[in-house]
């Protein structure tokens, strides 16, 4: 199964990013192959309107199943989320990408 | 004659000058009050009149049509807001993203987009005598205050005679909202303080009233606080000054308790003379 | 790093000289952020050095290359604003009326129209007279004041924070209650609402607390000129203990607000008085909440 974090950077020490919308990365843990890939989702910020649908289409594309984030998404990025099985998971926001997975896998997180 | 009452600073004194300036009008004709500043119209606070007429206020936007599309995606390759998603086999649209250009539903090549309204506020239409007071209204959610100020302006001309006086109340600050109020106005008053954030923004205001080409002139409110500097600059630049209203606490309380103040206060009062008769002028010697 | 932003609703009510007293008082430890990017005032109390500036792009709009435009007016057909018009034979864009979508520009028949990228404003880095670093922002006539300015502004005082080591991002924040506000209302830890005590100041105040709800931020309400008014001091003292709203305090009208911003001065370098040590106390008051 993959597993996203909105992140501030590309490794597993990097500190988690609160938002989802205008998150500086997302990253992508692959339980199977054990693997770390991120997307660098920075030039969002070039965007006025519409950041949230924009990376929770990424999202979609990066094939996760399971989001895990700080604050949450949006409105306009939870409304694309609902249409898809994609599990949110918040509460990670002061983490790092390490302890934010470990608080997932022990069940510590908010759904 | 279309006046509208703009300042680049929130909390001048705007929203205080239109009301008592319209009412004041009102002793002598008949005169249209709007309340322009859709996210927060505060104006119906100090106004007390029959309600006439309630309207939903509504703009377009794309419906998507499952039967019809064939997932090309040619609607959110052109849609230039990010208001269209396209995930997997669903169309999703933002309606709040959305400006109404049309192009995704035109250029659908299945007509799987149809443009149908939806609600963005309310506009309520009252009238007390002489007095016609307007207050549009922004749902709270809807992000774009601009096309609700348009929509408002077009009831007015649509419902009412050239020769009345129309009194525009903008809301504050010198963007797209502000621009959509005072573009084709007869006349702008920019409402300042005495004070340096006063002096800041007050050129802010001048610098967008002189690109969209407007006459405009000042009123100097809470006059005797700060310093003279708004006066020179106004002086240097050969902007009128319609009138300056002191400082003086009990307008702040009469304002505080949503009440009219050249009722009670003859020196208010005088400004308010002193402003009608500019206009009148202005008015007639076009 | 804790983010405090100061907002109100509505305007003239203080916020802006009450942010700038607290980046007084915090000294080098804070980093400051003007957010109010609209009418930015806290650069005239903090005397900033503009040591950096960039410009800020945002919005486009269409431009029609004259030699390629053969006038056969699709672009005006498809226009839904009302943006292009004819002036002796000539096609026009009025920039003021565009919006930006790119429809003339994707159907003219001869490639003649191109939305570009506008410049609508700068932002600047800037040394302030406390030693410390204030990021701001000028947002140009008739720009599209969507929040990016914000973000903008906001992002780059992270960036500074954690390169400096500082503890604290001090926000002047936007007035009203959309994009902006909402910008500068994101990650934030403390929101401090800045009211006064008259009908419209409770009516704005609760609009902009259904924003800041949505936010998972801390808030603090202080209601400035409270003397003007006892009963609305005392409406907004009981919706602020109703709504989990923090009550830092009450000041009293004070002509100080005007004098010391006329000498280019934040309340508390000013004077020394019960007003500028309320503000000492509110500022430690945040401090100890966050």
């Amino acid at each position: 199964m993959k597993i996203a974090f909105t992140s501030k950077g590309t490794n597993w020490d990097s500190m988690m990013d609160p938002r989802f919308g205008r998150t500086a990365f997302l990253l992508v843990y692959d339980e199977e192959k054990n693997e770390l890939t991120h997307f660098d989702n920075r030039a969002i910020e070039n965007e006025a309107h519409g950041a949230g649908p924009k990376t929770a289409q990424k999202l979609v594309e990066l094939q996760a199943k399971v989001l895990v984030t700080g604050n949450g998404p949006g409105e306009n990025a939870a409304r694309v989320l609902d249409q898809t099985n994609i599990k949110v998971y918040t509460g990670a926001g002061d983490m790092t990408v390490k302890e934010a997975l470990e608080a997932f896998k022990n069940n510590s997180l908010n759904q | 004659m279309k006046l509208a009452i703009a300042s680049g600073k929130g909390g001048t004194g705007k929203t205080t000058l239109s009301v008592n300036l319209a009412s004041y009008i009102a002793k002598f004709q008949k005169v249209i009050l709007a309340d322009l500043d859709v996210e927060e119209p505060n104006s119906g606070l100090f106004i007390h009149a029959r309600l006439v007429s309630k309207k939903d206020k509504f703009k377009m936007i794309p419906e998507w049509n499952e039967k019809n599309c064939t997932l090309c995606g040619n609607c959110k390759e052109v849609c230039n807001y990010n208001a269209i998603i396209q995930l997997n086999s669903i169309i999703l649209v933002f309606p709040q993203l959305c400006h109404g250009c049309f192009a995704c539903s035109e250029l659908c090549p299945s007509s799987a987009l149809k443009m149908v309204p939806q609600r963005i506020g309310e506009l309520q239409y009252f009238e007390d005598g002489n007095l016609s007071f307007i207050e549009s209204r922004l749902d709270i959610g809807q992000e774009q205050a601009t096309p609700l100020i348009s929509l408002t302006k077009t009831f007015i001309e649509e419902n009412f005679t050239d020769d009345i006086i129309k009194i525009y109340d903008s809301p504050p600050g010198t963007s797209c909202p502000v621009i959509e109020t005072t573009k084709n106005a007869d006349y702008v008053i920019l409402v300042t303080e005495p004070t340096p954030f006063g002096l800041h923004d007050l050129k802010l205001a001048v610098g967008t009233m002189r690109k969209l080409r407007r006459k405009f002139g000042v009123v100097i409110n809470r006059y005797g606080i700060g310093n003279d500097a708004v006066l020179n600059y106004c002086v240097s630049e050969d902007i009128p000054v319609l009138a300056k209203i002191p400082n003086n606490r009990r307008i702040a309380e009469l304002y505080s308790r949503g009440k009219l103040i050249y009722p009670t206060i003859p020196e208010f009062e005088s400004e308010m003379e002193r402003i009608r008769t500019y206009i009148l002028r202005k008015a007639y010697c076009k | 790093m804790k983010e405090i932003v100061v907002i109100s609703g509505k305007g003239g009510t203080g916020k802006t000289s009450i942010a700038a007293s607290f980046a007084w008082l915090g000294g080098k430890d804070v980093i400051v952020a003007d957010c109010d990017v609209d009418a930015a005032d806290m650069h005239l109390l903090m005397q900033p050095d503009y040591h950096e500036s960039e410009d800020f792009y945002s919005g486009e709009k269409a431009i029609i290359d004259q030699d390629k435009c053969t006038q056969c007016r699709c672009c005006i057909d498809v226009c839904r604003f009302d943006a292009i018009s004819i002036r002796d034979d000539m096609l026009y864009v009025d920039p003021l009326e565009c919006e930006g979508c790119g429809y003339c520009a994707r159907i003219c028949p001869e490639n003649a129209i191109t939305n570009e990228i506008q410049n609508a404003g700068q932002w600047y880095i800037s040394t302030i007279k406390t030693g410390s670093t204030m990021v701001h922002a000028r947002l140009g006539i008739g720009a599209d004041n969507s929040g990016k300015l914000v973000a903008k502004v906001k992002n780059e005082a992270r960036k500074i924070a954690i390169e400096e080591n500082k503890d604290i991002i001090l926000i002047d924040g936007s007035p009203g209650i959309g994009c902006p506000v909402i910008s500068s209302l994101s990650g934030v830890d403390f929101a401090v609402l800045v009211s006064e005590p008259t009908i419209s100041g409770l009516h704005d105040l609760k609009r902009v607390n259904e924003l800041v709800k949505k936010f998972k931020a801390r808030a603090g309400g202080i209601i400035n000129k409270a003397d003007l008014n006892i009963r609305i001091t005392g409406q907004i003292e009981h919706y602020m203990k109703s709504e989990n709203i923090l009550h830092l305090a009450n000041l009293p009208y004070d002509e100080i607000f005007t004098y010391s911003m006329t000498c280019g001065k934040t309340i508390v370098e000013y004077a020394r008085n019960d007003l500028t040590t309320s503000i000492s106390v509110i500022w430690d008051t945040i401090k100890q909440a966050i």
